[in-house]
């Protein structure tokens, strides 16, 4: 054996080749759209139905209706009862999990492939046929008040929460999932059935099969389990939110809410941006890698690894159909947050222009977005995931595979021109969730004008 | 039900510096994992030096003698994903590369295994220190019930013993170390006789033992440490009362157990499930669903190396008392012991388990992926082959094992109990708990 050779680093050869799965696609009877994606590395497979309302269906003044109906699914089903229903997940080992969206809805079950039928039709049952009795409704829309109210004290919830407020203004996106007390303790039980009739319908749901079978065993679980729900033919919800234009921060702004000696200053930093669906998604992916994505960006490298002001600092774009928002999100110790902010907003400014990124941070962000690319690709969840993702913003197939050369054509002048559009120090809204009393002199050095006070957004 | 064939294969070789290597090949997906563990975490500190093994992990990302910048540019430059963890008993470090970059990957590990302090300056030293007092803050001092597992420590072990401190350790500890304790700390514990490594993924096995030799046999062997060994009993139900920045009351209830791998650990870790994971747990069941007690309860095995805790956790609903909640705990505790639990429940939690075992085999790389796996069962158990063994330890258990197991070790007269109740309510309180107070 060779000792090797310390002087210098050794070189990465040429990329390995990956195929990247291939996407089958169904329409049942019934309208709904299915996608099956053979994934044969361990026995175990993945269903994910994906509904197309979300937090943003939410009616005005019922802010967490779509999360609570959600919830709702697996507390009874047709024959079976709350108990019973998890019961039957635990005997198949099933993973099952919600996630409720601005724009979608989206359940998930993971199971061996051996109860494949039996998971696929229990995912079924508790979709198309909840339920939705009242003593549930009253119990589980109570457990969401009470976590509500611990909400309050998360700094990091009620800094989303209040972020979102801010910067969309009176819009269907303007609240978290669980939405708020108020419109919590609105929601009746018939707002609950009302919701899932119209919201829970097959010809505008897509089901997402993945797992280690062929393609046609795959199809044939979807339509066993689903081939039964009727279309009811309910138009979408009112107006879509990602239609409504938001209107948006005119001004840059400080806003303040109070954490009475909190030991950190939680902070968001940022506006309103663009859609996902926008032909710049690859050079905003490329800046923000290089201005708050990664590691190794230039937010993260000067609050954390140069001042020490944080255990870790981001940037990311919180991406919807609609308009989303971009913000860079950290907590600092309550002494350094005026310099935090101050070092925040210079480095958000400097990529527009002044300092634009560098060929090494351009390399650097293109390898990290595009070599480590096929390693989502490792389990049935992750390839089902993305499926789902690309489902929701209605991407092509070809997608996957010109994911790389997309990112790796980004120049220079693209990454300056999208943060010159998309970044406007001119309209950022800072907000802060920590200790007013111990921060509010220092910040009047940051120029952001008097602080304005708000109340936890729940 | 049947039994499903699941296994982990590997192969094993030690280095001549003593540096365990472990193999295992799985070509899906053209990306290699690299897994480092350092049999060195928390319990190898001593009082007044507490947080030093998290602290030295933040020092392994800031560059070693030949790459003498940041960790990380160079692997993300090569597509890697990479982090690293510390917890009372082992720290880890892992990249998950594509397979092109596997040289790169392990010339950057083992530089910093055999070459880490000539990089290690006094600033950057600094810098990492104010990064994990933030850490600390964020994850522990500004979080709601954040501080109550360092009073839980405290309260389950004497002093001296290193379980009684939490792995980010005190702040005023943290803030008193020193360069040169750091680079003992190094000399003592980050050397192959300690360390043990893992490839796994697209690779064949005999190149990738060809680049373990290349890569890390050359690093100086040193002495493996000697294994810490400490006893700790509870005599007594202690209560005590802790204050936070919270809305609503919760309890936490916590016993010793027995040690990761030891007989009964399984048993407590499916005790876990059927007490409080999920709906259909006893405790859910009773408090949360039927009650509407609580608001949630969760519980399980915490296996750790020369002692295990086993904790229940449960949150006063509004308009209900934590008294209220320990007396029908204490009830269903009860009924486990006398009656034990039902052939069903533990054919549930058992074939939960199972799946589990199987949804474990689906990633190499990352924290509890193939290779932190091989690492773990290497490591703590001496052999990496425990896979299989270990799934067995839940198909083995039974009415009788489990029953014995709770009344072995969740006796109601002795244990922690803490409540943690909202500032200056101290009524919400169980009857005669101890003010006691963490920072």
């Amino acid at each position: 054996v060779t000792r090797i050779d310390r002087s210098r680093l050794p070189e990465v050869s040429a990329d390995p080749r990956f195929t990247f799965p291939a996407i089958v696609r169904h329409r049942l009877r019934n309208g709904l759209r299915v996608c099956s994606v053979e994934h044969h590395s361990v026995p175990v497979i993945t269903f994910i139905l994906q509904v197309d309302s979300g937090s943003g269906a939410d009616p005005d003044q019922l802010e967490g209706l779509a999360a609570l109906v959600a919830d709702m699914a697996d507390e009874g089903t047709g024959t079976l009862s709350a108990l019973e229903v998890s019961d039957a997940l635990s005997r198949i080992g099933a993973d099952y999990d919600v996630d409720v969206g601005g724009d979608a809805t989206e359940f998930s079950l993971t199971t061996l492939t051996r109860f494949a039928s039996r998971g696929a039709s229990l995912l079924a049952d508790m979709v198309t046929r909840p339920r939705l009795m009242e003593s549930d409704f009253a119990r589980v829309r109570q457990l969401r008040l009470d976590r509500l109210r611990q909400l309050k004290d998360v700094a990091s919830a009620v800094a989303e929460q209040t972020f979102l407020r801010l910067v969309y203004g009176p819009h269907p996106y303007a609240h978290l999932a669980i939405g708020t007390d108020a419109g919590l303790r609105r929601v009746t039980p018939d707002d609950v059935v009302a919701f899932h009739a119209r919201a829970f319908e097959s010809s505008r749901a897509t089901l997402i099969v993945c797992g280690a079978m062929r393609h046609e065993d795959l199809l044939k679980q979807a339509e066993d389990a689903f081939g039964g729900w009727a279309s009811s033919g309910a138009d979408a919800i009112g107006r879509l939110a990602s239609e409504v234009e938001p209107i948006g921060t005119p001004v840059t702004r400080l806003a303040v809410v109070e954490r009475e000696a909190a030991a950190q200053s939680e902070l968001r930093i940022g506006h309103l941006s663009t859609r996902r669906v926008t032909p710049e998604y690859p050079a905003l992916l490329v800046m923000n890698a290089v201005l708050g994505g990664q590691f190794v960006s230039r937010v993260n490298l000067k609050l954390r690894e140069e001042k020490g002001y944080t255990y870790g600092a981001r940037t990311s774009f919180d991406w919807r159909r609609g308009i989303s928002p971009f913000a860079l999100q950290t907590s600092v110790h309550t002494a350094s947050t005026a310099d935090a902010i101050a070092d925040s907003l210079t480095e958000i400014a400097d990529v527009r222009g002044t300092r634009p990124p560098t060929a090494e941070e351009m390399s650097l962000a293109k390898a990290s977005l595009t070599r480590g690319y096929p390693r989502g690709f490792e389990t049935a969840q992750q390839v089902a995931r993305s499926v789902a993702m690309m489902s929701l913003y209605g991407l092509p197939d070809t997608y996957f595979e010109e994911f790389v050369p997309k990112v790796n054509a980004v120049t220079n002048a693209d990454v300056v021109d999208a943060a010159a559009r998309y970044l406007d120090p001119l309209r950022l809204t800072t907000l802060i969730v920590g200790d007013y009393s111990a921060i509010s002199e220092s910040l009047r050095s940051l120029n952001l004008g008097d602080p304005q006070l708000h109340p936890a957004a729940f | 039900m049947t039994s499903v064939a699941i296994d982990l294969p590997f192969t094993k070789r030690t280095l001549g510096n003593g540096l365990d290597v472990i193999v295992h090949e799985d070509r899906h997906i053209p990306i290699v994992a690299v897994n480092v563990w350092y049999h060195v975490g928390s319990k190898n500190e001593r009082p007044g030096r507490t947080g030093f093994a998290h602290l030295f992990e933040h020092l392994m990302f800031e560059g070693s003698e030949h790459y003498n910048a940041g960790y990380f540019p160079p692997l993300q430059q090569a597509g890697a994903l990479l982090n690293g963890s510390t917890n009372a008993d082992r720290t880890n470090y892992w990249e998950v590369v594509p397979t092109s970059a596997i040289d790169r990957a392990l010339w950057m590990e083992s530089d910093r295994m055999g070459f880490l302090l000539p990089a290690l300056t006094r600033e950057r030293f600094e810098t990492q220190r104010d990064v994990v007092l933030n850490e600390r803050r964020q994850s522990y001092e500004n979080r709601p019930y954040g501080m109550v597992m360092m009073a839980l420590s405290a309260a389950l072990y004497p002093a001296d013993h290193p379980y009684s401190w939490m792995t980010i350790g005190s702040a005023e500890d943290i803030r008193a170390m020193q360069l040169e304790d750091v680079q003992e700390f190094f000399r003592t514990y980050y050397h192959p006789a300690n360390a043990s490594l893992v490839l796994a993924g697209d690779l064949d096995t005999e190149r990738a033992f060809d680049l373990a030799e290349a890569y890390f046999g050359e690093i100086p062997t040193g002495i493996r440490p000697k294994a810490v060994v400490n006893g700790a009993e509870l005599l007594v139900e202690q209560r005590l009362v802790l204050e936070d920045r919270v809305e609503l009351p919760r309890i936490y209830l916590a016993w010793h157990s027995p040690a990761m791998f030891a007989g009964g650990d399984a048993e407590m870790d499916l005790l876990g499930d059927l007490l409080a994971n999920g709906k259909t747990s006893r405790l859910y069941k009773t408090l949360v669903y039927d009650l509407r007690m609580a608001l949630d309860v969760s519980g399980y095995q915490s296996s750790r190396e020369i002692g295990s805790f086993f904790l229940l956790v449960a949150t006063a609903a509004p308009g209900h008392t934590l008294t209220e909640v320990a007396a029908r705990i204490d009830d269903e505790l009860r009924r486990v012991v006398t009656e034990g639990p039902t052939v069903d429940e533990i054919d549930r939690a058992v074939a939960q388990a199972e799946a589990h075992f199987m949804y474990r085999l689906q990633t190499v790389g990352g924290f509890g992926g193939k290779s932190d796996q091989l690492n773990a069962y290497n490591v703590l158990q001496g052999n990496p082959g425990f896979f299989a063994a270990d799934l067995e330890r839940y198909r083995h258990a039974t009415r009788e094992s489990l029953q014995a197991a709770a009344r072995a070790y969740l006796p109601l007269d002795r244990r922690v109990v803490i409540s943690v109740i909202p500032r200056r309510q101290h009524a919400l309180a169980l009857e005669g708990s101890t003010a006691v107070s963490v920072s």
